[in-house]
């Protein structure tokens, strides 16, 4: 059985449950004990329509769960025992399930875990320990933000724009742990493109197939963070770059260019590349223009700062980096990259030592102490 | 078993015995290093005795309560001369000989010149929970 697909039947069979009247918390709960079952039962006696036994199940689960809520407050109550008839098809309820918990009240931890239990088919357990924290408070997380969007009505349409800040967030979590957070964002960025006519959608998901693409290179043998430039270019995915190039040059026909495009846009350049010097700098400058433009932000400006020093040399990179608050993540290990680029491993090596102190994780603080280290060894000899 | 914290300091410690910054070490010491690091904690997997292992970042600052419908007073970062805690090792371990021998061994994580850094590491026990059969 796999399990992905088995995952991507979960929220449309959320779906169902609520038209059929059930509330979203209910049924989100008497789907996950319906996939429970599934994963026990499949493997000997395989349905022949998945989804028709999911909803059966969960409908059960729902309707078991009714009934032992309702004979707590009144014995005689009954209920319904077969799942109501009638289409159960009529619509897909799948994009409201994914705005449904990517709702601007809840906070992005909270959408985020969310989305990947309601719309993903992960278990609490599972998103545990993707993000290193207890189960009970992955538990209670989760509740919690149900509980907080149980209000909000199912049918009513909201922003895709919330939803696709959230998968990037999944996507941007990586790669720690048993699950595959990046590749189950791809998942449901995938589905979500499909169900959407979104240029965004499209343009995220193009996105992350161009960064997943580069996945195998990125990290060493040791563990180590090696730099886009030195990394063995054959390692890159080229079937995952292909279908990357294919889904942005079909978002951009559209003409309706947004921040997630114009990343993959860099993206694809990068990719495009056989080796580093091949890289065409002039133009990613240009698309961190269309960013600067679209976004106005000041990560994007830090950035473009490294493309200019590429693409016109580093005193260009440094007078662009010159206006940029220094308290930005990463001003520090930047400056030291133009400034060796300019001949000044001194000043440089001090830059690298320093911006390892502010570093956001191990892998880049040891990257940047090598650096110093490399700088400084160069000096000695 | 006993709980027991090894605690790696920023500063504050005594000096390490091999005690150079490591952006002046080459970039194969650092190399090395990290790779130590790395293969002690599988180590300690591999003998049941890991329980947990992170690191800080050096940047932090003290916080403390500024009174009703105050915002919280914060002070730091202090000067050199203050205790600045790296990171912690909890190990799970039969008794303090084992922790003081894992903490010997820890310090000897290769530094400058591939020498062991000689570091100094504060190894300190958790209150465990009543035992039962004290009473």
């Amino acid at each position: 059985m796999n399990e992905a697909l088995l995952r991507d039947l979960v929220p449309a069979v959320i779906g169902v449950l609520v038209r059929r009247g059930a509330d979203f918390v209910a049924a989100e709960d008497a789907v996950q004990d319906a996939l429970v079952e599934a994963v026990r039962v499949w493997p000997d006696d395989p349905p022949r329509d998945p989804k028709g036994w999911l909803v059966t199940a969960a409908w059960r689960k729902f309707l078991d769960a009714a009934r032992a809520d309702a004979s707590r407050r009144h014995r005689e109550a009954r209920v319904e025992d077969e799942p109501m008839p009638g289409p159960s098809e009529a619509a897909d309820d799948t994009l409201q399930l994914y705005l449904l918990c990517a709702h601007p009240s809840l906070t992005p931890a909270s959408a985020v875990a969310l989305t990947l239990r309601a719309v993903g088919g992960l278990t609490t357990r599972q998103i545990a320990q993707a993000y290193l924290v207890p189960e009970a408070t992955m538990a209670q997380r989760i509740s919690r933000a149900k509980r907080t969007v149980s209000g909000v009505r199912f049918d009513r349409p909201g922003d895709v724009a919330t939803v696709l800040r959230v998968l990037y967030l999944v996507f941007n979590e990586g790669y720690s742990g048993d699950v595959d957070l990046a590749g189950e964002a791809i998942r449901l960025t995938r589905q979500l493109a499909a169900k959407t006519n979104h240029e965004e959608a499209a343009g995220l998901l193009a996105l992350m197939l161009l960064h997943h693409a580069r996945r195998p290179a990125r990290t060493g043998p040791d563990g180590r963070l090696v730099p886009l430039a030195e990394q063995d270019r054959s390692l890159w995915n080229t079937r995952l770059i292909a279908e990357g190039v294919d889904v942005l040059q079909a978002a951009l026909t559209r003409d309706r260019l947004g921040e997630f495009q114009a990343q993959a846009a860099i993206a694809a350049l990068h990719a495009d590349a056989q080796t580093a010097e091949e890289t065409d700098w002039v133009q990613i400058v240009e698309w961190y223009d269309e960013l600067v433009r679209l976004t106005d932000s000041p990560v994007v400006r830090l950035n473009r700062a490294v493309a200019v020093g590429e693409a016109d040399g580093p005193r260009a990179g440094l007078t662009a980096l010159a206006g940029l608050d220094p308290a930005l993540p990463r001003h520090t290990a930047v400056a030291a990259y133009l400034h060796e680029r300019d001949g000044d491993p001194v000043i440089a090596a001090r830059l690298y030592a320093e911006a390892a102190q502010s570093a956001s994780s191990l892998p880049e603080r040891d990257h940047l102490t090598r650096q110093a280290a490399r700088l400084n060894a160069q000096l000695r000899s | 078993m006993a709980k027991y914290l090894l605690l790696k300091h920023y500063r504050g410690a005594p000096a390490a015995v091999n005690d150079v910054p490591m952006d002046q070490w080459t970039p194969d010491e650092v190399d090395a290093h990290v790779q130590f690091m790395r293969d002690f904690a599988d180590r300690l997997e591999e003998t049941g005795e890991f329980v947990d292992t992170q690191a800080l970042s050096p940047e932090g600052t003290f916080v403390r309560y500024g009174g009703e419908g105050r915002p919280p007073v914060t002070d730091g970062p202090f000067a050199e001369t203050k205790d600045l805690i790296a990171g912690w090792y909890i190990i799970d371990v039969e008794s303090w000989d084992r922790a003081v021998q894992l903490a010997g061994e820890l310090s000897a994580a290769p530094g400058a010149g591939g020498k062991p850094i000689h570091e100094w590491l504060e190894v300190r026990p958790f209150y465990g929970e009543p035992s039962t059969v004290a009473e």
